[in-house]
């Protein structure tokens, strides 16, 4: 026993990845991958809406152009999409001489844009096939009720629309999670970032990348549970009485 | 001419599916505390014409007047439509429908069910709604059941839901499209009683139905169509206890 | 070829590393995807655990970071396995994690994960009825899942597959932060080499589309041919 206690106190004693300076750099990560994925879900969602009932509109030239955007958007990886943004943002002649590059300067904002685009065109296509699951008859009773398209899109469509669409855009928050590590090729310091610079300071690859999964997976579950609870609220209405 | 105005007249519908005519020119006239029930085999275009009358379906020719006022109508590319959406909104909320598949918004409870189109259409203050939705509840013997989700009821509790969503617009006409023929037949009885009940207090009513002693005893018009036309209509008595047409007989004939 | 600065043919390499490394990859991740399903269906608990297990972490940890820690770590690990051989046993062996193979191996373990779930819900969703008609009528325990199991599992775990296989092929682009040549790694040199990133940046997103568009068609037809006799195909 007391070997056991030496034994701790001498690995702690040794810990020379774990100080206060690296876990501030994890923590800092940390707060960078929240506002990320945050405002680029938050944002994605605002836009991906409007563009979901566009995506169901009879006119082509609304239609179209919409699936055009998710198709493009979910074809190809989020990788290329950053890196076309990020570099091409760069490249814009004389953007560095405009007040929008004190913006576009910092590689945040890159990604953000490149996040935002991403999860809006997977929302969209969410939202788009929950919509489209809307029951006909339900529809049918709106209309003969004298509801108006618009008022029927708001109380009647959308609200069981989103319903439907939680567990799909549960999946959804998780992924752009994830997915939010490729900010760290942008020499974003989230928390890839973070798991990054302290491998390639200590040459400790397992601490470093084990540490930061160990971080993540929290998260995820957190996401996880936070949407089991409101489906369990919010799908009540499916389910058939217990009694 | 100050006579009220008739709560619904239907002139001359023809609708068509494609090639095929499924209405082929019906006409009806439905005044206060009328009970009309369409009967006819299916196919015989019953539920069709009782959903061109509140424009669920477009008639390809004919007119509505609802309570006096005639819709009116414009040829598009896409066929005659309705040139005035606002009227039609307006004219759909004097006429309430009860479907088959009863139709409640199943992310709403009850409650929210009936007070929805009340406050949301006919821009009633909400107070009043639920109030009013209360008593309609009450009525068709569900006020313990204000906030269930229709998934938690059976299917004659979400039918008798339904027709109070539908008197709760204080409807001209209300029109059903065959309300029993999805229910469990033990459930069916307590759905005709409400609708027995409706018709006792005068409501103006347009009934689709297969139930023959519903449309014997409680209507004051029986119509029976076949294949897009009226082939006899007059009182219950007449057109039920002698019909005169041999398709009408084999119809009411007793089914072993 | 188009020469595009010289950067034509090399991002014409670049595409092939791309869909090489996405084929045996997935390869790598039917294999371990159906030893999952059957873990995680067996009564032995130790395997059913084990195969949760993998699946919860892997899908719980964004890929880049595995990537890092499979690349990175691993040729650590391989030197520390090495060391020990030659410090106990006095046998010395050099071995170096080649990028594409790491790639290969990281990719194929992510998505055997996934595919675990896709096959395990697919066996579930056979009729057993029909396993039991097949044993009934004297089949051994390996002809029943090679003609009966297999074929009807399939048509359950296509569409999934097919989803699996579309999500896999953008996740390639990920081995271009661990140094692999793939076309996005190209791509991105040449955009900073060039400055024009728009041109490169636009042709590898149109080249994983146009994978992407293949693959559909491929995977409809697939699937016409497995739904054979469960009504019309949609």
């Amino acid at each position: 026993m007391e070997a056991l206690i030496a034994n701790i106190t001498e690995l702690l004693a040794e810990n020379t990845i774990f100080n206060a300076q690296t876990l501030g750099y994890y923590g800092e990560g940390l707060v960078t991958t929240v506002q990320l994925v945050f405002l680029s879900l938050i944002i994605g969602l605002v836009l991906a809406i409007p563009l979901a009932i566009g995506r169901g509109s009879k006119r082509k030239w609304i239609k179209m152009p919409i699936f055009f955007y998710t198709y493009v958007f979910r074809g190809t990886p989020l990788l290329v999409q950053l890196y076309l943004i990020y570099y091409g943002v760069v490249f814009v002649e004389g953007i560095q001489d405009t007040w929008l590059w004190l913006i576009l300067e910092r590689p945040f904002y890159p990604a953000l844009i490149a996040f935002t685009l991403n999860t809006a065109a997977y929302t969209t296509e969410i939202f788009h096939g929950a919509i489209k699951a809307t029951s006909r008859g339900e529809i049918e009773a709106a209309r003969a009720y004298g509801m108006s398209y618009s008022l029927m899109m708001r109380r009647i469509i959308l609200p069981s629309a989103f319903r439907r669409a939680l567990p799909a855009y549960g999946n959804e928050v998780i992924f752009m999670l994830h997915a939010s590590a490729i900010a760290s090729v942008v020499t974003i310091m989230d928390l890839t970032g973070a798991a990054r610079f302290v491998y390639a300071r200590f040459y400790a690859p397992f601490e470093a990348f084990l540490f930061v999964a160990a971080i993540y997976l929290c998260l995820t579950f957190a996401i996880l549970y936070l949407f089991r609870y409101l489906e369990k609220r919010m799908l009540a209405h499916l389910k058939p009485a217990s009694q | 001419m100050a006579a009220t105005p008739i709560p619904l007249e239907v002139r001359n519908i023809k609708k068509r599916f494609g090639n095929t005519e499924v209405l082929k020119g019906l006409s009806l006239q439905a005044h206060k505390g009328d009970v009309i029930t369409l009967i006819g085999a299916s196919g015989s275009g019953k539920s069709t014409f009782l959903r061109c009358m509140n424009l669920l379906e477009q008639p390809n020719e004919g007119d509505l007047i609802v309570h006096g006022e005639e819709i009116r109508f414009k040829e598009t590319r896409h066929g005659r439509e309705p040139a005035d959406w606002k009227q039609v909104v307006r004219m759909r909320a004097k006429l309430s429908m009860v479907f088959q598949s009863f139709n409640l918004w199943s992310h709403m409870t009850l409650l929210e069910n009936v007070i929805e189109a009340p406050v949301h259409v006919l821009g009633k203050p909400k107070k009043e709604a639920v109030e009013q939705a209360h008593a309609l509840l009450e009525r068709v013997g569900l006020s313990e059941r204000a906030d269930y989700y229709p998934a938690q009821m059976s299917g004659g509790q979400q039918q008798r839901g339904a027709i109070a969503r539908a008197l709760a617009m204080d409807p001209e006409v209300m029109l059903f499209d065959e309300p029993t023929s999805a229910l469990d037949p033990e459930l069916v009885g307590d759905v005709l009683k409400v609708m027995r009940d409706l018709a006792d207090e005068g409501r103006t009513m347009i009934v689709v139905t297969h139930e023959m002693s519903f449309a014997r005893d409680v209507s004051t018009q029986v119509i029976y169509l076949h294949q897009g036309l009226v082939e006899e209509a007059g009182p219950p008595a007449e057109v039920l206890g002698n019909p005169k047409s041999e398709r009408l007989k084999q119809f009411l004939a007793p089914k072993h | 070829m188009i020469d595009l600065h010289g950067y034509g043919p090399r991002l014409f390499e670049g595409a092939l590393v791309t869909i090489e490394l996405a084929i045996l990859s997935l390869i790598l991740a039917v294999v371990l995807g159906l030893l999952t399903a059957s873990a995680k269906m067996s009564r032995s608990w130790p395997l059913h655990r084990l195969g949760t297990l993998y699946t919860t972490i892997i899908r719980g940890v964004p890929d880049l970071v595995l990537m890092m820690l499979l690349f990175f770590g691993g040729q650590i690990g391989i030197n520390m396995f090495t060391d020990m051989l030659y410090d106990r046993y006095d046998i010395d062996i050099f071995i170096n994690v080649n990028e594409f193979v790491a790639g290969v191996i990281t990719i194929g373990l992510i998505f055997g994960a996934y595919m675990g779930e896709t096959f395990r819900g697919a066996f579930l969703a056979v009729d057993s009825g029909q396993i039991e008609a097949g044993r009934a009528y004297g089949m051994s325990q390996w002809l029943v899942f090679r003609r009966i199991r297999f074929p009807l599992m399939m048509r359950h775990a296509l569409p999934g597959l097919s989803n699996n296989w579309m999500v896999l092929l953008k996740t390639t682009a990920l081995v271009s932060v661990i140094g692999l040549s793939d076309m996005v790694r190209v791509a991105s040199e040449a955009s900073k080499a060039t400055r024009e990133p728009f041109t490169f940046m636009i042709i590898v997103a149109a080249i994983y589309l146009l994978i992407a568009t293949f693959s559909e068609w491929g995977f409809a037809h697939l699937q016409k041919r497995y739904n054979v006799g469960f009504g019309e195909s949609h």
